[in-house]
């Protein structure tokens, strides 16, 4: 065990959902400035909540396991890494499912979706 | 408030606005049920490495299980654990997607890159829809 342990479980994260990008073309990180509208403020909220969880004792980093880069109010620089990196393969995944089923997500204008499944979407932007 | 009423609390709300706030209705979507199946199974994975090894590690008083041991790993199931991860985890996790989708839901609808939509995948993929 390392101070790249819990790094290398964020690497796993990273690779285990970047290649739905490529292979089931998920364009997540295509569409970057919607990604980071979504995940700035996830971060916010579940940094501030990790603050508040360090600061009442509910739960503490190994020191021997984590990066050693910590900022004020104990947050380990690999629980920031966290936040950016699990909420992006949350989104990765749905728009996997997406790609794959064409199922309704409810971003899609009124009209384009038939029996939950979209059909067509004339405002479609083609890449 | 312990970890068990903070996740508890977290799920409420994620819920609360995506039902009535954002009305983004995730929770009511079979592509959002599908997602988090798979999210919820590498959340599994991943978090029982950092709770197994004891990257992170947990006070009995504020989780329905017992404190992290000090020396080896805590139960892998019992004890208020699944996976070696305190069930507040499976909320805290649960909440963390969710507002991340609700949110990427809502900007898309705002028009913000709502297209190009996802897909088609580049290799056939098992119950691919037409």
């Amino acid at each position: 065990m390392s101070q790249l342990s819990y790094v290398a479980v964020l690497v796993f994260v990273l690779l285990g959902s970047g290649w739905l990008e490529v292979v089931l073309r998920t364009r997540v990180y295509a569409r970057w400035r919607r990604l980071l509208l979504s995940v700035v403020p996830v971060m916010a909220v579940f940094i501030v909540w990790d603050l508040y969880a360090i600061a009442s004792g509910h739960w503490d980093f190994d020191p021997e396991r984590t990066t050693g880069v910590v900022f004020p109010g104990g947050l380990p620089l690999d629980e920031v890494l966290f936040f950016a990196i699990v909420p992006v393969a949350g989104v990765l995944t749905l728009e996997a499912v997406r790609s794959v089923k064409r199922w309704e997500i409810g971003d899609e204008p009124p009209g384009s979706v038939q029996d939950g499944v979209r059909t067509e979407d004339p405002d479609e932007e083609r890449p | 408030m312990s970890y068990t009423q903070l996740a508890v609390l977290g799920v409420v709300a994620v819920v609360v606005l995506d039902l009535w706030v954002f009305r983004t209705r995730l929770v009511r979507r079979r592509a959002f049920w599908t997602a988090y199946a798979i999210v919820v199974f590498f959340q599994l994975v991943t978090n029982g490495l950092l709770t197994g090894f004891g990257i992170v590690r947990y006070d009995g008083d504020q989780i329905i299980g017992s404190s992290s041991p000090v020396e080896g790993p805590p139960p892998f199931l019992g004890d208020g654990r699944i996976a070696f991860a305190p069930v507040e985890d499976l909320l805290f996790g649960f909440a963390m997607v969710v507002l991340t989708l609700v949110l990427w839901v809502w900007w898309g609808r705002r028009g913000v890159q709502r297209t190009p939509y996802s897909g088609p995948p580049r290799v056939r993929m098992p119950g691919q829809a037409e």
